[in-house]
């Protein structure tokens, strides 16, 4: 079964139409990255597949079950509450800017959810965050707070958070584009990490090298349409036009 | 009234303190809570409901608390002919202080809530946390955190403003200080209750440094 599906996907800001008629999908382990110029839409796809933001029409479907459908008048329905809380808890996101409770020390910020949403034992969910913390390299900063962290290391403990409530499919909106080269190294090389734990992960990102090397598929999309798909090394090679201008550079480098 | 002694007019004037800082912890008690229920209105998407609150707050800052004391003490009488005992004048101090500073406190509140970052509510919403848990656990303590600074403001003048409550001769500090210095012709009471509300203000101050400081473990 599919993990995700998103069919005809719509959505415009005012007049301003910034998604038109994205349809993808996402299999079980599958990595997938997002390329494409800013403004092309990434971001508001992956915020219209986590639900932040509501879509004009389209579906979105997680493992079969309808989170959102086009109705009868041609807009978006979205399934009820409970149902929508049990959809989300399939699914994670990584913030660009982290979004970390800056009132919360680094292990809460990674066991409250699990406690306190998914209400699972206190010693089990503490166990998996230090397992996670380690994992991330951070094992001695769980009594931090996000303010003496760096950059990497506060995109590092959200990442620790996003998978401490085990989501099927994890989303990375743009999560080294808030950092520095070095910092960006370490972020990468943890999100690589990942992939040897079969979670499936959706990267919208700039850094082109990373996408090549750790996606299963490549999506790229430029002014609301997504333009090309395949693996890396098709798009990487392909002579679209518009896909050839944009990686351009990056097709000489690499 | 004879001469005092100075003993005695401390004494006196000690029962009026009593009265002073009752209303300055029952005030707090009650407008702080109702003060974050009064910006829940003010933000609310029910148009009329915002209407109405911002009328209420708009009316609570824009006329004397003196004035909203006197309506609450003798409102109920002249407008239905309510018969209240001399025993209503504390109440009535109390309920005009705490409708009057629930709408001060209201509006920080709001400037607190609306200065959050978005992203705070959307982790939040991500993370799978309900209404309820994202604005108490998530929100609300680091609103508090930034608006620690308007509400020292507030306590402050609550101090000096319960002195207010005199208009009601309600025996609070300020009534007996003035009482005796006519009594006793002496600046005495005056200096000692201006020594009270100083005093007061600087305790407020301090323990109001000292949460600051409390909360200062984040940024």
């Amino acid at each position: 079964m599919k993990l995700l599906e998103l069919n005809h996907v719509e959505k415009s800001f005012g007049d301003l139409c910034v998604l038109k008629d994205i349809s993808m999908s996402v299999e079980e382990g599958e990595i997938v990255s997002i390329i494409g110029p800013s403004g092309s839409g990434k971001s508001t796809l992956l915020r219209c597949a986590t639900m932040l933001e509501t879509m004009d029409s389209g579906e979105v479907i997680y493992l079969g079950r309808k989170a959102a459908w086009t109705g009868q008048d041609g807009r978006a329905v979205y399934a009820g509450k409970k149902e929508l809380k049990e959809i989300q808890s399939q699914y994670g996101l990584v913030f660009q800017n982290f979004n970390l409770f800056p009132h919360f020390s680094v292990l809460k910020n990674i066991t409250d959810a699990p406690l306190h949403v998914q209400k699972r034992d206190k010693e089990s969910v503490y166990r998996e965050a230090r397992e996670l913390l380690k994992k991330m390299g951070l094992e001695d900063k769980e009594d931090a707070y996000p303010y003496q962290l760096s950059g990497g290391q506060c995109q590092r403990v959200a990442i620790a958070r996003a998978l401490a409530l085990n989501p099927k499919i994890l989303f990375f909106d743009e999560p080294t584009s808030a950092l520095d080269p070095e910092l960006t190294g370490e972020v990468l090389k943890v999100i690589k990490s990942l992939a040897d734990l079969h979670i499936a992960m959706v990267i919208v990102t700039h850094e082109m090298a990373f996408a090549k090397d750790i996606s299963d598929r490549v999506i790229f999309m430029a002014g609301g349409v997504i333009v090309e798909e395949g693996t890396p090394q098709q798009v990487f090679a392909s002579d679209n036009e518009r896909t050839q201008s944009f990686l351009g550079r990056y097709g000489t480098i690499l | 009234m004879g001469k005092m002694t100075i003993q005695q007019m401390i004494m006196q004037l000690a029962g009026g303190m009593g009265t002073s800082i009752q209303i300055f912890v029952v005030t707090l008690l009650f407008s702080l809570p109702l003060g974050l229920v009064i910006a829940f209105g003010r933000m609310s998407k029910n148009r009329l409901i915002q209407t109405i609150v911002k009328f209420y707050i708009s009316v609570m800052r824009g006329t004397p608390l003196m004035l909203q004391l006197m309506v609450v003490y003798f409102g109920p009488y002249y407008l239905f002919r309510v018969k209240v005992g001399s025993g209503y004048r504390l109440w009535a101090t109390f309920i005009g202080f705490v409708i009057n500073y629930a709408a001060y406190f209201a509006e920080i509140y709001r400037s607190g809530i609306q200065s959050m970052p978005v992203g705070q509510y959307e982790a939040a919403q991500i993370l799978g946390y309900n209404k309820f848990q994202t604005f108490f656990k998530i929100i609300l303590p680091q609103v508090i955190k930034r608006i620690l600074p308007s509400i020292t403001n507030e306590v402050i003048t609550l101090v000096k403003d319960t002195s207010l409550a005199f208009t009601l001769s309600v025996a609070e500090m300020f009534s007996i200080a003035k009482a005796l210095a006519a009594s006793q012709t002496n600046m005495i009471p005056f200096v000692a209750a201006g020594l009270f509300y100083y005093i007061f203000n600087l305790l407020v101050a301090v323990g109001m440094e000292w949460i600051e400081k409390k909360m200062n473990y984040y940024r």
